[in-house]
């Protein structure tokens, strides 16, 4: 599996930190048949597909028609026009709040925060949608077996384009509804109301935001508030390690009966690049990866973090280490029995991400490795993370966890 | 109730018959036609507007075809006796099915005092302004022109990390910090640095936050142009839009409760309108009766979206009212209106215990910041026009010029004076060392608490590890 590891790190030279990232193919769908570009422009292709095959597709933000300031949603206003792809006025719960209206109606909203450092506004409609789901499962009954709390209708195409039924394009019209759901109706009884349901309310509200540090951004521009949304039952937290994945697992997010949360390594718009398929492919959803094999200690860890944890991985394999590296991918709700799987055959973990250490998302994934690894832990967690601090700009180099912070901590781990 | 329904239910007959006539004007017209509305109004039924999405189009129209109020101030309908006692005071009774339009027919007018050649206009009222204080304005706008080139220049060649100019709206920052006394607390957004010039920040201070060093009073912690100065009572800039906004209002209660003689001020976009904040804090103002002037700058452009994108009301300035806040518009070019008007709604504000709105109509000359071509969205004819022609600066000097205040000599004496000593103010900036770490902990809390000196002993064990890691120019 090593042998497989792909480097394709291609990294403008100004940086004076490298970065590198691997990707190992997912063993589905994703062949290497793409052309070479970076991270803004999958994100760009993901979307236009994304519009390209959901007629009820809407992407907006802030100064997401003249291609937003990251150029992730260049030229889809012009080719989708500007009633699916739009600017919004300067408001962050107005955007995301909009975006469970419309996702509320059958459509896919996609909405942009312009920074994540920005999103904070919008957190009060974020944190709403398990109360929402909620409310509507109160209020609704459903037409066709008057179970009260739910509803079909509708829901029937959506359902189809989603679980993936023959025919995957998804239709909406009235006229086609009836028809569609004589034809699925009783296959769609079997499933259980609740997915159906959730289908019906928010089958697509996306939102995607810039994360993370950039060399230069201080404390608005630089933020990772992952954990923070970790903490809203309903919502599920995504981020991506590079274009190729960027691209498959927005799609997987896009097209979620859950409303999900995209954070884009910011860092990485340019300076990934990585062969992305241009056909339209999905990644699964809760399912890490493990992108490099080891049996000494474990590595968790996600987006543009991981770049510095392979290279730990490379140092601590001169001493003699083997390290397993794991791209958690999903946030919540986390693939834990692929953690699990690996520290029980280290028997040591290491996590690290760039938000601040207490309270961050590295915080619940060592409590619950220790409760069912238990016994099979030989040294306490790691967690490498950023300080408890506002983000610095001068003093950026020493908030980070760097390289060398995870090469001495995987060092003193393994050696315990 | 029963009378409302029949009411309506002529209403809707009645808009039946024109429904129906509406949709023999519009077939004819074609797919993209343009209809006059009962209000006289036109409406353009755009292309992809389907049929059955016309009658929900005009079902919505119906609405606008019971005649609309034309203005607010427009004759009253009212029957006086007829009235209802209501929280508020009284509401007159009307027996005309109105809605109240969306618009006035006319824009609210813009307040001003000098024309496009810099002669006062006959007849204009306006805050007279000494000699001392005229020149003082016209030097320090030239001064905040200088600056701002010189610092875009340094960003270019990467001597900085980032900057954003104010070029364009000079006549807001330095008329409207003229127009107050050092008590009054600001609250900026990030393009009013010329207030903080006006009430004493030197350039050296401005270079020092731009580069991070140690006199940086935000010791290197935040992006360049995040000015601040608590002798100046300055409050710091914070990039995340319309935040100062409810903060000025707390602030001004609290100057009230204090009985100074002095209110808070707060600046903004035009973008920033649209945020949560920009409401609440109005609302509050209006509320607490809190001694605050809020000045907009709208410069018709938030990054690359337009006003006509933010907002759909005539502008900004009568947002004030349905906040039961008195407000003005005024041309931000014009520096003697911006004066004059920041004067009276200080008086006002600080006299009358009320919030006053004033609401500058201006233009963004430069890119949004350095991270921005603004070429990508917007014309060069739009820009060039608003850079020559509309030029806040030339347009002022033309009147200190008239009034015999300022000659061709002092102009060059200051320019070339006020050029060296950015580049000075640069080159100083420039060999100041950083920060020392120590001040990446502090002021997290009071004092620093546990985690945090746990951290700080952990880094400094890794630094000695390893140095090459770390810049050379902080001290450790
Ligand atoms: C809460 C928040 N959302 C988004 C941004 C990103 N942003 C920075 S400036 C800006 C536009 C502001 O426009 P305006 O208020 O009109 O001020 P101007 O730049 O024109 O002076 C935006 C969207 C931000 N800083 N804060
Ligand atoms: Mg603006």
């Amino acid at each position: 599996m090593a042998n497989t590891l792909k480097r394709l790190g291609k990294w403008a030279s100004s940086i004076s930190k490298t970065r590198y990232y691997s990707t190992i193919c997912e063993e589905q769908k994703v062949q290497q048949s793409g052309k070479t570009v970076n991270l803004f422009t999958a994100i760009n292709q993901a979307l236009h597909i994304a519009l390209e095959t959901d007629p009820r597709a809407y992407l907006f933000g802030e100064d997401v028609g003249f291609g937003g300031v990251f150029r992730c949603t260049t030229g889809l206003a012009d080719r989708f026009g500007k009633n699916r792809v739009f600017n919004t006025p300067l408001c962050e719960q107005g955007i995301v709040g909009f975006g469970i209206g419309l996702a509320a109606m059958g459509n896919r909203a996609i909405a942009e925060i312009q920074f994540a450092d920005y999103i904070f506004p919008a957190f009060d409609q974020a944190s709403v949608f398990s109360l929402f789901i909620y409310f509507l499962l109160r209020k609704t009954k459903c037409r066709c077996c008057n179970l009260p709390g739910f509803q079909h209708g509708s829901t029937w195409v959506k359902v189809r384009s989603s679980v993936k039924l023959p025919s995957s394009d998804t239709v909406v019209g009235i006229n086609l509804t009836v028809e569609v759901e004589s034809l699925y109706g009783v296959l769609l009884n079997l499933i259980s109301h609740i997915p159906v349901l959730r289908v019906d309310l928010l089958s697509g509200l996306t939102i995607r935001s810039p994360y993370g540090a950039v060399g230069h951004g201080g404390h608005y521009h630089s933020q990772s508030p992952e954990a923070f949304f970790c903490h809203v039952p309903g919502l599920k937290v995504v981020i991506p390690r590079s274009p190729q994945q960027a691209k498959g697992l927005l799609l997987a997010c896009i097209r979620d009966p859950n409303p999900t949360i995209f954070f884009e390594p910011k860092w990485l718009y340019r300076l990934a690049v990585e062969d992305v398929p241009e056909h339209d492919y999905m990644l699964p959803l809760s399912k890490a990866e493990v992108i490099r094999l080891g049996s000494d200690i474990t590595l968790v860890g996600w987006g543009a973090q991981l770049a510095l944890m392979e290279q730990a991985c490379i140092d601590a394999e001169k001493d003699g280490i083997s390290c397993e590296l794991i791209d958690l991918k999903t946030l919540i709700p986390w693939d834990k029995e692929t953690v699990e799987a690996s520290v029980r055959k280290t028997g040591k973990l290491l996590v690290s991400h760039e938000a601040p250490i207490t309270g961050g998302f590295g915080a619940e994934i060592a409590a619950s490795i220790s409760e069912s690894c238990f016994l099979r832990l030989e040294a306490p967690i790691a967690r490498i993370c950023g300080l408890d601090t506002p983000f610095p700009l001068v003093f950026e180099p020493f908030y980070m966890p760097t390289k060398n912070k995870i090469f001495d901590a995987i060092k003193a781990t393994v050696n315990y | 109730m029963a009378i409302w329904l029949t009411r309506s239910r002529n209403v809707t007959c009645h808009l039946n018959i024109n429904l129906g006539l509406l949709r023999i004007l519009t077939q004819s017209y074609g797919r993209s036609s343009l209809t006059t509305s009962a209000t006289g109004r036109n409406v353009r039924i755009p292309p992809h507007v389907g049929l059955l999405n016309l009658a929900a189009l005009f079902s919505f129209q119906r609405f606008e075809s019971v005649k609309a109020e034309k203005q607010h101030d427009s004759e009253d309908h009212g029957d006086e006796k007829q009235a209802l006692d209501f929280p508020g005071g009284r509401v007159t009774f009307t027996s005309h099915l109105r809605f109240i339009s969306e618009s006035p027919e006319k824009r609210i007018h813009c307040y001003r005092v000098l024309d496009d050649n810099g002669q006062t206009i006959i007849g204009s009222n306006f805050q007279k302004v000494s000699k001392e204080i005229a020149v003082k304005m016209y030097s320090h706008m030239v001064t905040l022109q200088i600056m701002d080139t010189i610092f875009y220049e340094a960003q270019r060649q990467g001597r900085i990390s980032f900057y954003l100019t104010t070029i364009g709206e000079e006549a807001i920052n330095i008329a409207s910090a003229a127009a107050l006394t050092l008590d009054d607390i600001i609250f900026p957004q990030y393009r009013e640095p010329g207030v903080l010039l006006w009430r004493g920040f030197t350039l050296q201070e401005f270079a020092n936050q731009c580069f991070g060093n140690k006199s940086d009073y935000g010791k290197g912690r935040q992006m360049p142009i995040h000015y601040g100065s608590n002798k100046l009572n300055y409050f710091t800039v914070s990039s995340t839009i319309g935040t100062q906004l409810p903060q000025a209002v707390g602030a001004a209660y609290s100057l009230k409760m204090d009985k100074k003689n002095a209110c808070a001020v707060t600046y903004f976009g035009d973008g920033g309108t649209s945020e949560g904040d920009f409401h609440a804090a109005m609302n509050f103002a209006a509320v607490m009766e809190a001694p605050v002037v809020f000045i907009c700058r709208n410069n018709g452009w938030a990054i690359s979206t337009p006003t006509s994108e933010q907002f759909r009301s005539d502008g900004v300035v009568v947002k004030g009212q349905a906040y039961g806040i008195r407000s003005i518009r005024v041309d931000g070019n014009d520096t003697l209106a911006v004066y004059s008007a920041v004067h009276a709604a200080r008086e006002m504000a600080i006299s009358e215990h009320r919030p006053i709105l004033v609401e500058a109509l201006t233009y963004r000359v430069g890119h949004h910041s350095t991270s921005d071509d603004s070429t990508k969205y917007r014309s060069l004819n739009e820009i060039e026009h608003w850079k020559m022609a509309r030029d806040p600066v030339a347009r002022y000097k033309k009147w200190v010029e008239k009034k015999g205040w300022w000659t061709d000599d002092d102009e060059a004496v200051l320019r070339s004076n006020v050029r060296k000593e950015i580049l000075q103010a640069i080159q100083v900036a420039e060999k100041v060392e950083k920060p020392p770490l120590m001040d990446l902990f502090t002021d997290v809390y009071d004092s620093p608490p546990p985690n945090l000196c746990e951290q700080e002993r952990l880094l400094r064990e890794t630094i000695k590890k390893h140095p090459k890691d770390y810049p050379l120019d902080v001290p450790v």
